[in-house]
């Protein structure tokens, strides 16, 4: 082969390339309008919602598997695949009837029995589940549209259970999915929701595909949360893994993408400069940060340790280097529940009030009997917010007087570490830092974070009998004057014993191409109600 | 020659070996533990260990290395703890971008850091070696992902000429594949063009001063003819010997940059395998690497028989 010819041959293959011989038929736009390319928080990796509890899985999930109940903006639970429901007097046995017309994407219908099996492989994993499982007689299909929960004792908060939007949900699959051990993953994906997934075009890492079902029946009422109609306005929704946050600013300002989740605030600035760009707070439920002392290991192990940070700590330095100086994003948060919602309670938070009292804590933890141990805090960097905390609590540390001895390494490391109940010398730990979605935490039920039920408790292992007694009572309230009394016990329990430091509540944005329209503020991205125009 | 070549595949084999060992050691000794990272954060300890046992994680290790060895002798690099997708199904689906990143990013930097380098050489002390030197240097010390954004920025969001993300793939047109790709093998060939065009200068210099250029230039040949036909040819076997080298570079640099232009290959893939802990991703990725890498080693002495025909083996 010659140079001319090489030339020729290349010469052709851009003259083919120009005039689109060699390219895919381009999109019409009625088509572009119609697939809607969202950039998630993070990559599906994989796509079983109650094996995996990723907050990525559960958003994914909620578009392919539709759920009992659904928990809506004002927080209730609302039917949405069940017609009626009926409680026995007593409040032991739980009668519930499906919709008629619900179907699975592989066009069967959805039976009880494929409910009971659903409910069940739940159950083995969501902690609401577990508790009923315990008092559990039988779960059992009456006929093929009724089923039938039957306990020992009343459990006011069912469907609250069957509703709620934290991680597991209870997602109803075909029972030949949901007989698969809890503990394993289900390798098919046949859903009950409004868009099914598209198992050939999953790419890991890369994308996630899912078109519209045309034989999902939505309800009537209007779309809220996880109740009402889920119209899908959209026929098509690729989810566009990109990881660095540079690129999905850009990605999104050029429009190769039309809605990215959750940009992070430095680039907030830039997105809201360009007029085909609509940002806005993502979900008005937040967040709470969170860092957790060892309640096994010295020095922690002495509540005035304990309490001598907490008395020190300072929220706003916490939120200004998580959320930066945006002071619309972050409030300081006296307690552990999410802000504006109905059970929000500052009670027995004035330790996280007022000026910062350094000689009271030094004193306390002199008292704790601290001797200048090293304190072993263990801090992801790969995750912004885990990593400004750390750097705000070693300094913290430092200035308390105590030896910190820093350790720097990624999430995949914390999160094996931290489950280490062995002294800090021995492979264990003395703190680390977390975060939790505002959604857990507007109450006990999914709250695992506030529990100190010792060896069962979340790391850190607190034990507090109080807390746990004012868990149960929230439990077992009747009505809502009850349940706030109950969780204000529990704040000022919580507090006192210091099951965990709240370092404040933070918001976060979430930004679209301003051709798409619908988007709910949420705990989650919600895509019924969304629609796009070319 | 064809059995030089049979005995250096072969030999790749016990090479292999040391680094299937090597990797699943590293891995098992390495902290995290992928089953915390599946369960999710609001887990409980007795589930993460639940989800440990299913996953086998935890045998002891030489019940694990031996189960895996197993597998890879019969052809079976494993299933994906996060994916539950055959190892083999996810590299297929990556490697195709990887592939042509590299490809392009080599052709490019042929093209461009040879005749460079070339160049310097011919005019060497002059303004132009000053300059092509200059940029070497100022390419060579800027990172992959500086390069990157910048280019992102100019090319993407300010002319609007090119994509700032993603990857087409070959199948669906030249052009879609090659407009992906642009940004990228720039972004990653900036730091190869830096070094093969100093390695080419060096080389060439040494070249261009032996006494049959010389005797070349006296008997009237033209410049081009001398430069490209004669010196370029002899002094190819170091310039050759550093593009094999450089291979490890391209595949390092493809881990950054296909983070920065979020191109869906095997970077991208072991990035997230290594922040999961997906074991078996991880060594399937590794042995590809260290595989390709030897083959790459095996081409590069090939090479060096057609340009200098005083090498035989």
């Amino acid at each position: 082969m010659d140079r001319r010819t090489v030339l020729k041959g290349l010469a052709g293959v851009g003259s083919l390339a120009a005039t689109g011989g060699l390219s895919m038929p381009a999109l019409s736009q009625g088509a572009a309008a119609r697939t809607l390319r969202f950039v998630p928080q993070a990559n599906l990796a994989n796509f079983d919602p109650i094996w995996g509890t990723q907050y990525v899985v559960r958003n994914a999930a909620a578009m392919v598997w539709d759920t009992l109940y659904g928990v809506d903006a004002k927080l209730q639970p609302q039917r949405q695949m069940v017609e009626s429901e009926q409680v026995s007097d007593d409040g032991l046995v739980w009668t519930f009837k499906l919709r008629p017309g619900l179907k699975f994407h592989d066009g069967e219908p959805v039976l009880s029995k494929d409910v009971v099996a659903s409910l069940t492989r739940w159950s083995a994993r969501d902690p609401m589940g577990l508790m009923l499982k315990a008092i559990q007689n039988e779960l059992t299909a009456v006929d093929d549209r009724t089923f039938k929960w039957s306990l020992k004792q009343p459990y006011p908060k069912m469907l609250l259970a069957l509703g709620k939007n934290n991680s597991p949900c209870s997602f109803i699959m075909p029972e030949r999915l949901a007989q698969t051990d809890p503990f394993k993953q289900i390798g098919d994906y046949v859903g009950s929701g409004p868009m099914k997934f598209v198992k050939g075009e999953w790419v890991p890492g890369a994308k996630a595909v899912f078109e519209k079902f045309d034989g999902y029946v939505p309800r009537q009422e209007k779309a809220s949360w996880l109740a009402g109609g889920k119209q899908m306005l959209v026929d098509r929704v690729e989810w566009v893994v990109i990881p660095d946050p540079a690129t999905a600013a850009a990605a999104l300002q050029n429009g190769e993408v039309d809605w990215w989740e959750n940009p992070i605030s430095d680039l907030v600035p830039t997105l809201k400069r360009n007029r085909n760009i609509g940002v806005d707070i993502a979900d008005p439920l937040g967040n709470i940060g969170s860092f957790r002392m060892n309640h096994l290991h010295p020095p922690f192990n002495n509540v005035k340790a304990r309490r001598a940070v907490l008395m020190a700590l300072s929220q706003e330095d916490y939120m200004r280097a998580v959320v930066g100086d945006d002071t619309a994003l972050w409030k300081t948060l006296p307690g552990f529940f999410t802000p504006d919602t109905p059970l929000y309670t500052e009670e027995g938070g004035e330790i996280l009030k007022g000026k910062r009292d350094f000689d009271a804590a030094k004193k306390l933890l002199a008292e704790s009997g601290y001797a200048g141990q090293p304190v072993t805090c263990v801090v992801a960097q790969d995750q912004p917010v885990t990593k400004a905390q750390g750097d705000v609590t070693a300094d913290l540390l430092k200035r308390l007087g105590m030896n910190v001895d820093f350790v720097a390494t990624d999430w995949g490391t914390v999160g094996s570490r931290r489950a280490q109940k062995t002294p800090p010398g021995q492979g264990g730990w003395q703190m680390f830092h977390s975060w939790h979605a505002g959604a857990d935490c507007i109450n006990p039920s999914a709250y695992t974070a506030i529990r100190a039920n010792g060896e069962k408790a979340w790391f850190g292992w607190p034990t507090s009998p109080n807390v746990e007694k004012e868990v149960t009572n929230w439990f077992d309230a009747k009505s809502l004057d009850d349940e706030k009394a109950a969780v204000g016990r529990l704040n000022r329990a919580a507090l006192e014993d210091v099951v965990y430091a709240p370092t404040g509540f933070f918001l976060t944005y979430t930004a679209w191409r301003k051709n798409v329209s619908g988007i709910a503020k949420g705990p989650l991205p919600f895509f019924w109600g969304v629609s796009k125009t070319a | 020659m064809l059995s030089y070549i049979l005995r250096r595949i072969l030999s790749t084999l016990p090479v292999m070996g040391i680094v299937a060992l090597f990797v699943f050691s590293l891995l098992y000794i390495a902290p995290g533990d992928p089953a915390a990272v599946i369960a999710g954060d609001q887990a409980s300890p007795a589930d993460v260990e639940r989800i440990r046992q299913s996953l086998g994680l935890d045998r002891p290790f030489l019940v694990q290395f031996g189960s895996w060895l197993w597998d890879i002798l019969h052809g079976n690099l494993g299933t994906s703890i996060f994916t539950n997708l055959p190892v083999s199904k996810m590299i297929a689906q990556r490697i195709e971008p990887t592939l042509s990143l590299m490809a392009i990013t080599l052709v490019l930097t042929i093209l461009v850091a040879v005749p460079l380098g070339v160049m310097a050489a011919w005019k060497a002390g002059s303004w132009i070696d000053r300059t092509i030197m200059a940029f070497a240097v100022f390419a060579f010390s800027l990172p992959v992902f500086v390069v990157g954004y910048v280019l992102a920025y100019v090319f993407a969001l300010q002319f609007e000429w090119l994509p700032v993300q993603g990857y087409t793939p070959l199948s669906n047109g030249v052009w879609p594949w090659f407009q992906n790709l642009i940004l990228p093998s720039l972004a990653l060939g900036s730091v190869y063009i830096a070094l093969i065009a100093r390695i080419t200068r060096a080389s060439m210099l040494e070249v261009l001063q032996q006494d049959y250029v010389r005797t070349a230039r006296a008997k009237g040949l033209d410049q081009r003819s001398i430069l490209f036909v004669h010196a370029l040819k002899n002094a190819a076997v170091p310039i050759v010997t550093v593009i094999g080298i450089g291979i490890a570079l391209l595949i390092g640099g493809a881990v950054v940059t296909e983070s920065v232009f979020a191109i869906p290959g095997l970077g991208r893939l072991t990035i997230d395998a290594i922040l999961r802990r997906d074991y078996p991703v991880i060594q399937g990725i590794v042995l590809l690497f260290s595989f390709l890498y030897v083959l790459v080693n095996l081409m590069v002495d090939v090479t060096y028989t057609l340009v200098d025909p005083r090498i035989r083996y």
